[in-house]
């Protein structure tokens, strides 16, 4: 439905700057009925590669390609007649202040012609379909961020647009009405079978609600995959650094200082495991205790779920005869589980964990 | 104060309100579409077109940097052209349009490029036209920001009207300083400035009032 071919975009600046390449060969394709999230942090290039896909940003070189129609050249009328199929809501809502919530939503329906019954009919299904029908009168400044994504989201779909573009579309909001907002676009894309390309720099957006992602820095994607891929296996130091902030960060400090490089006679190692999918819901962890003898202490840990699969990453310390430790990280490889080595911990400072 | 000076501050009045009323109207008309071109064709606006700019910019500058009653005199052979004559109240509203005309434009200006940018992109990615985002978006987001520019504006008109006497414009200042001045009528002088004060504090409340109502940005429920 989205397809952008080597899409490259280079702002001049101003006289005497250096230009700058925001984007830097992108290519990127998302099938019809698809969400796909774009997440990098700020200055990756993400706002200006989300507003090539309207052409609010025209490519530099590249091709951009929606709904399986070529947009790059198009101009004047045929763009706009291209961009009222491509729907979008914003960080900031965009919302005329002047207009009340029925006003908003009717805007994109006067910009075209609608008779005016027509878009009352219109307006008031958009409003039952996001859950503002008893807003209507009500003016922007009336309403909580929450409600003016809403109201962002029903104008955005007026036109009945085949792709919802969402640039940081949650990322004014606090955490509860981000869910509610993300399960309304879910629903909105199961309903309609709307395509959706999102823009966050907020990993748990991307598993929220997307099936696959691209890890964006310095105008390239430097990953890209189904999100359950990237998040369990990242595989750039941005990616990590994401999800990291995703999984509720680092251990804990005091646990980070104690560890030392090198295994020590008596001590315990510490280990990153990571299940995912169905391996999340097997008992590997008391098994472990039985068959090596081996004792874990958890330090760390996050468990959620992504596309139904759960899946969950632990920070542990195993203690116990070297044999049994070997053994142990031996057989959580067995099991398909990821381990990684964070550090040993010397005994003596081994009980203040 | 005798029943002569009293109908003299009835007609001064009367030609104060005459001169700011119709100069301030024809300056409106004229500022307004002046302002709202500055405005969207700068670098980079929604119809840039910066050599119009910088040249309609220039004219504006220079006639805001000369001082009104040097303009009223520098213009008279154009005043005569436009007015039929160069003395009387009828006269003076062409300089005062002159001046008015500037400075509406730069605060419509002004008003129009406050508006956030964000609302025109969003316009943009409706597939709105130029003239569309200005009809539907701009006018309206910067329409209370546009109305209190347009009181100050008539508030500078009220100020300007006081220096036509020089022209035979007539009006309060005129007044004020023939009889006030000049006659050392302090009790006239005092009334000059009261029925200002009065004028001016009308003005300024109604256009708050007015902006107010169409503010939307701050409902008062």
């Amino acid at each position: 439905m989205i397809k952008l071919q080597d899409v490259t975009k280079v702002f001049s600046g101003r006289a005497g700057s250096r230009p700058v390449k925001a984007l830097d060969g992108i290519t990127l394709s998302v099938a019809a009925g698809e969400v796909f999230g774009i997440i990098g942090p700020s200055g990756a290039g993400k706002s200006t590669l989300i507003r090539v896909v309207n052409l609010l940003e025209r490519p530099s070189s590249g091709r951009v390609e929606v709904g399986g129609v070529d947009i790059t050249d198009l101009k004047g009328k045929s763009l706009r007649a291209a961009r009222r199929g491509i729907g979008m809501i914003f960080q900031h809502f965009n919302l005329l202040s002047s207009r009340t919530v029925f006003g908003n939503v009717a805007l994109p329906l006067e910009l075209v012609g609608v008779p005016a019954a027509e878009i009352e009919q219109k307006v008031s299904q958009l409003l039952d379909l996001v859950g503002l029908a008893d807003k209507r009168d009500r003016y922007p400044v009336e309403l909580s961020g929450g409600q003016k994504q809403r109201v962002g989201i029903a104008r955005a779909l007026a036109t009945d647009p085949k792709v919802l573009l969402c640039d940081e579309a949650t990322s004014a909001l606090d955490p509860e009405t981000t869910r509610s907002i993300l399960r309304l676009l879910a629903d909105i894309n199961k309903r309609l079978g709307l395509t959706i390309l999102l823009i966050t720099h907020e990993m748990s957006v991307v598993t929220e609600i997307c099936r696959r992602v691209a890890v964006m820095e310095s105008g390239r994607f430097i990953e890209q995959g189904d999100v359950l891929d990237v998040f369990v296996h990242p595989r750039t130091p941005t990616g990590r650094a994401l999800v990291t902030t995703a999984t509720g960060g680092d251990p804990p400090e005091v646990v980070m200082r104690r560890l030392v490089p090198q295994p020590v006679p008596g001590g315990g190692v510490v280990l990153r495991i990571v299940f995912r999918g169905s391996l999340a819901d097997q008992p590997v962890i008391s098994q472990l205790s039985r068959r090596f003898g081996t004792d874990m202490n958890l330090l760390h840990g996050h468990l959620d779920a992504i596309d139904d699969a759960s899946f969950g990453v632990l920070v542990a310390e195993i203690t116990g005869p070297p044999a049994g430790i070997h053994a142990t990280i031996a057989f959580l490889h067995s099991n398909r589980l990821d381990v990684e080595v964070l550090g040993y911990v010397p005994p003596s400072l081994r009980a203040t964990g | 104060m005798s029943p002569q000076v009293y109908a003299l501050l009835v007609d001064a009045t009367t030609e104060t309100l005459l001169m700011v009323g119709v100069s301030g109207v024809i300056a409106t008309v004229l500022g307004l579409p002046l302002g709202l071109a500055l405005a969207v064709t700068g670098r980079g606006e929604l119809l840039s077109c910066p050599a119009f700019n910088h040249v309609v910019g220039l004219v504006i500058n220079a006639t805001r940097s000369t001082p009104f009653i040097i303009l009223v005199v520098a213009i008279i052979p154009f005043t005569r052209l436009v007015a039929g004559t160069s003395i009387g109240t009828r006269a003076a509203i062409v300089p005062l349009i002159v001046a008015a005309t500037p400075f509406i434009a730069r605060v419509v200006e002004a008003a129009i490029r406050e508006v956030d940018r964000g609302l025109i992109e969003a316009a943009a990615a409706m597939g709105a036209t130029p003239l569309q985002i200005i009809r539907k978006v701009l006018l309206p987001e910067a329409l209370p920001a546009i109305i209190l520019g347009l009181t100050l504006a008539t508030v500078s008109l009220i100020g300007y009207s006081a220096m036509v006497g020089a022209v035979g414009g007539g009006g309060l200042g005129d007044l004020g300083i023939r009889y006030g001045y000049q006659r050392f009528l302090p009790d006239v002088m005092v009334a000059v400035v009261l029925v200002l004060i009065v004028l001016v504090q009308i003005v300024q409340s109604g256009g708050e009032l007015i902006a107010q109502q169409v503010n939307k940005r701050n409902l008062k429920s």
